[in-house]
């Protein structure tokens, strides 16, 4: 009995074992698609082992295109313009690409593979996009669940951005947390403090990233960041700026209000603060100091829920309908807003209701 | 049993079509059809893939399962031959022919668990047909199969155009399609027997 088991099982091995054989020698022949140059902009050449796909060939030779799902093909931002070499255009980056892009040549860079020389065009600020390693210098308590994280780079150590761009920080395995992770979040410092910038997280009920950074970060701990990324800056213009964030939306504002104290600017400009309650609020007193700094400027923080003890007499309620109180020319006004895909969406309606034109309207949307 | 290679073939198309008299194949036939272009390349991996898992599971059948006495496993190992040679496929078609890969390319994987292509294999097996008539069956069923997907995802582009009850939109309407189709083609079950 025993050698008839044993027989049918080795034979049985063999079978299967013979079946995987042709398959991994399969796979040895013909996915071995030797060394492929990658082009860019006509510019730089680099030479990649063939058969990844395109973002992560270029992560491997520390090029970042912005990705927020991390080259699943589900969020559609890592695009760029591949104008030879990218195969035939797959099912899954159809539905991320409308008429423009398709007929631009425009492609989802994680579902492209690299089997031949390609050449793509991808804006030069990626090229500005670097992995940094930054070890906690301060954290400090906003509010109950609003935290600053002041990083010092290490190496590289120096950061080149605009205000308002965003970096991802990445967090390591803890607790049961099997995957490292990547998270955007907006730089909230001034962009002329080069070897230091501050992140203001707040926590989200069970995140992985901000439950990391708000009960296992500590100063002194080393952390991986790539960066700077995103096209949320101040535009150079004349006209009239409107910046609407609650929470953590605060950070991209408070750098784009630090930079432009530096650099000076006699444009017209309010802030719009969206909260809860009183405990909600955060660097109040910071803000309003920003109103002797500029020529014409305007902090609203507004409550939609205060408790009674606090005794709130600002205003109550959403913050658009406050709006109307300092947007006079809304054909000449520009929108800054940050905040939940929710809020933004509102912002946004009211802001086209009121006149200002849907191009004026700036944001990040992190979903 | 003794029935011509060629009569077999065409049987397996018209007369005994695998999807229309034995139901076999549904879910990938369903999700399929909405639109005709998909559906021919569905077809034709299904087609391919089954001509030539029979012709394999005809081979190691007779040589490896019967003289072992290890027919009881026949299942266990024609699907993994099924999916060891879909995988096969995939790999070389990727390497030599991109666009048929990436026309092909998330059906190919579905087809590892197409109930059509394992149904080839078991008929041949139960009703003892010899290697030709084997290789000509599996091609037949598998030229069926596409023809029926073929028809379907004709009658469903046209229907996407009308008005549908609620409650038949989707599967509903093309399993009552397929069934009236099967109804026409038991017209033809006469002219061969192959059972």
């Amino acid at each position: 009995m025993l050698i008839v088991i044993l027989k049918e099982v080795l034979i049985l091995t063999a079978l299967f074992g013979v079946l995987t054989a042709v398959i991994v020698i399969a796979k040895m022949i013909f996915s071995n698609y030797g060394d492929c140059t990658i082009t860019i902009n006509d510019k730089r050449e680099l030479t990649v082992k063939g058969g990844l796909s395109l973002l992560s060939s270029l992560a491997e030779k520390d090029i970042f295109i912005p990705s927020a799902c991390g080259g699943r093909g589900s969020c559609g931002t890592c695009k760029c313009k591949v104008t030879t070499g990218g195969g035939p255009l797959l099912p899954t980056e159809k539905p991320f690409l409308d008429a423009k892009e398709l007929a631009g040549d425009i492609r989802l860079s994680c579902q492209v593979k690299v089997k031949e020389s390609i050449s793509i065009n991808i804006p030069e600020e990626i090229f500005n996009v670097r992995k940094f390693k930054a070890t906690i210098a301060e954290i400090v308590d906003y509010t109950h669940d609003i935290k600053g994280i002041t990083f010092e780079l290490l190496e590289p150590n120096n950061i080149d951005f605009k205000a308002g761009q965003y970096v991802q920080l990445m967090t390591p395995k803890y607790a049961k947390q099997k995957q490292s992770v990547s998270r955007a979040y907006s730089i909230s410092s001034k962009p002329s403090l080069k070897n230091q910038f501050q992140l203001i997280i707040r926590r989200v009920p069970e995140g992985i990233c901000t439950t990391w950074v708000h009960d296992h970060l500590k100063v002194g701990d080393k952390v991986n960041l790539t960066g700077p990324y995103g096209d949320f800056f101040i535009r150079d213009t004349k006209a009239d700026i409107i910046y609407v964030a609650g929470g953590s939306g605060k950070a991209p504002i408070k750098s784009m209000l630090e930079d432009l104290k530096e650099k000076g600017t006699d444009r017209r400009m309010a802030y719009f603060f969206g909260a809860v309650t009183k405990k909600d609020l955060y660097l109040t007193d910071y803000m309003e100091e920003f109103k002797q700094v500029f020529d014409d400027f305007d902090y609203y923080p507004v409550l939609s829920n205060p408790t009674e003890e606090e005794k709130w007499e600002g205003r109550k309620g959403f913050v658009m309908p406050f709006f109307s109180e300092y947007i006079k020319d809304p054909k000449n006004t520009e929108a800054y807003l940050c905040g939940s895909p929710r809020m933004l969406d509102s912002v946004c309606k009211e802001l086209v209701k009121m006149g200002v034109p849907e191009d004026n309207i700036y944001f990040d949307s992190f979903a | 049993m003794e029935i011509n290679p060629f009569v077999l073939f065409f049987a397996s198309i018209f007369t005994s079509n695998i999807l229309l008299s034995n139901f076999l194949g549904m879910c990938s036939y369903l999700s399929v059809s909405k639109e005709i272009e998909s559906s021919f390349g569905l077809g034709m991996a299904v087609f391919f893939v089954s001509t030539v898992s029979a012709a394999l599971n005809w081979l190691v059948y007779h040589y490896i399962l019967v003289p072992f006495d290890l027919v009881y496993l026949q299942y266990i190992v024609f699907i993994i031959v099924i999916a060891a040679f879909v995988q096969l496929t995939e790999i070389i078609i990727e390497r030599f022919s991109p666009v048929l890969y990436y026309s092909l390319g998330i059906f190919l994987p579905l087809i590892t668990v197409n109930c059509a292509i394992l149904g080839v294999s078991l008929f041949m097996v139960i009703r003892d047909y010899s290697f030709i008539q084997s290789v000509l069956f599996g091609a037949g069923s598998g030229l069926g199969w596409l023809m029926a997907i073929m028809m379907l995802a004709g009658i469903r582009q046209r229907v996407k155009e009308k008005l549908v009850p609620v409650g038949l939109q989707g599967a509903g309407l093309s399993l009552i399609i397929t069934g009236i189709m099967a109804l026409a083609f038991i017209g033809f079950s006469g002219i061969v027997n192959v059972q």
